[in-house]
């Protein structure tokens, strides 16, 4: 499978972005530092999956929105909490997976009774998996 | 005698499969909501913690009663036996999970200490989903427990202390409440002229 650097983010409703996380390609490490841009591009893409949103039935949408070779993928929960992931290879299944099982994580946080709507997800356990979840779709 | 009664871990059966059923999540979010809007009012873990514990005693004030009556336990002879009859008949019944019973004899204690066991939740469905942040680490999640068998023990002359010693909460692999006993209460009796 093609390796690539991915940009994964949590936005809530209300547009609070509450979790982000970067998985890179060992290649790209010595790169100059791109997360602003990547946050940027990210939260411009917002716009296109509140479009996306009532083009489709399925959570998952798909690639919403390109940045010069930069894609940017999107499944929205029934919640309307926007998970977009950043990416610069096609890795279509993959990014369902992995997006897919984060949902589960993502309830499973939010069941949580002392989570609150809205509020980041500082919880290691949920970063744990999540990184084992890219390990495992996203490589 | 015991051995000719059942194993109480089938009459646990027999009382949970006779006890109205709720929805398992339903109960672990309530409860989660509880202790959720404790910590709110009372802005101070450690309150929080006891209040629990209070609540649970109330609970086991009257749970004491609707035991006794549907499950069938008998009585016990000795507090070892109580213990037994705890973990496997009364959490059995009450929460669908079967607890171990461990008594524990401290090393170098006089022949007249007073008898101790502890109760081991591997499976506690108050805490699924539940993770503590950061801020109120030390909350004793679990203390109603911890009350409602010092409640439901009062009731029926044995005052107890309970602690909840470990929890999957803090980390450790199962929940662990320690039940020590602290003195039989004996029933007195007043001549109604006096």
């Amino acid at each position: 499978m093609a390796t690539g650097s991915y940009t994964f983010v949590i936005v809530a409703q209300g547009d609070t972005p509450v979790y982000g996380a970067e998985f890179l390609a060992a290649a790209k490490k010595d790169g100059q530092d791109t997360s602003h841009l990547n946050q940027l591009i990210i939260h411009a893409a917002l716009d296109m999956v509140d479009d996306a949103v009532w083009t489709s039935n399925n959570m998952y949408l798909k690639t919403v929105d390109k940045f010069n070779e930069l894609l940017i993928s999107a499944y929205v929960t029934p919640g309307h909490a926007r998970m977009m992931v950043l990416h610069d290879v096609r890795n279509e299944d993959g990014i369902r997976s992995f997006l897919h099982d984060v949902h589960e994580l993502y309830v499973k946080v939010l069941l949580n009774p002392f989570h609150s709507a809205g509020a980041p997800i500082r919880s290691d356990t949920f970063d744990a998996r999540v990184r084992a979840l890219a390990k495992k779709y996203l490589t | 005698m015991a051995a000719q009664r059942p194993p109480y871990q089938r009459l646990g059966d027999v009382a949970f499969s006779k006890v109205e059923k709720v929805n398992a999540e339903l109960f672990t979010l309530t409860y989660g909501a509880v202790v959720v809007q404790l910590l709110k009012d009372s802005e101070d873990v450690e309150q929080t913690s006891i209040q629990l514990e209070k609540m649970g005693y109330n609970i086991g004030v009257r749970i004491i009663d609707e035991f006794l009556a549907k499950a069938n336990a008998g009585t016990c002879t000795d507090f070892k036996e109580t213990g037994e009859v705890i973990a496997k008949v009364a959490f059995r019944m009450f929460l669908g999970v079967t607890v171990d019973c461990r008594h524990v004899v401290e090393p170098n204690a006089p022949a007249d200490a007073m008898p101790a066991f502890h109760l081991i939740i591997v499976d506690n469905p108050l805490v699924d989903f539940v993770e503590l942040p950061e801020h109120c680490s030390t909350l004793a999640y679990c203390n109603l427990l911890c009350g409602v068998v010092r409640g439901a023990l009062e009731m029926v002359g044995m005052r107890v202390e309970t602690k909840l010693l470990k929890d999957t909460l803090w980390g450790d692999e199962h929940t662990e409440i320690s039940v020590s006993l602290k003195e039989l209460v004996h029933e007195q009796y007043r001549d109604d002229d006096e």
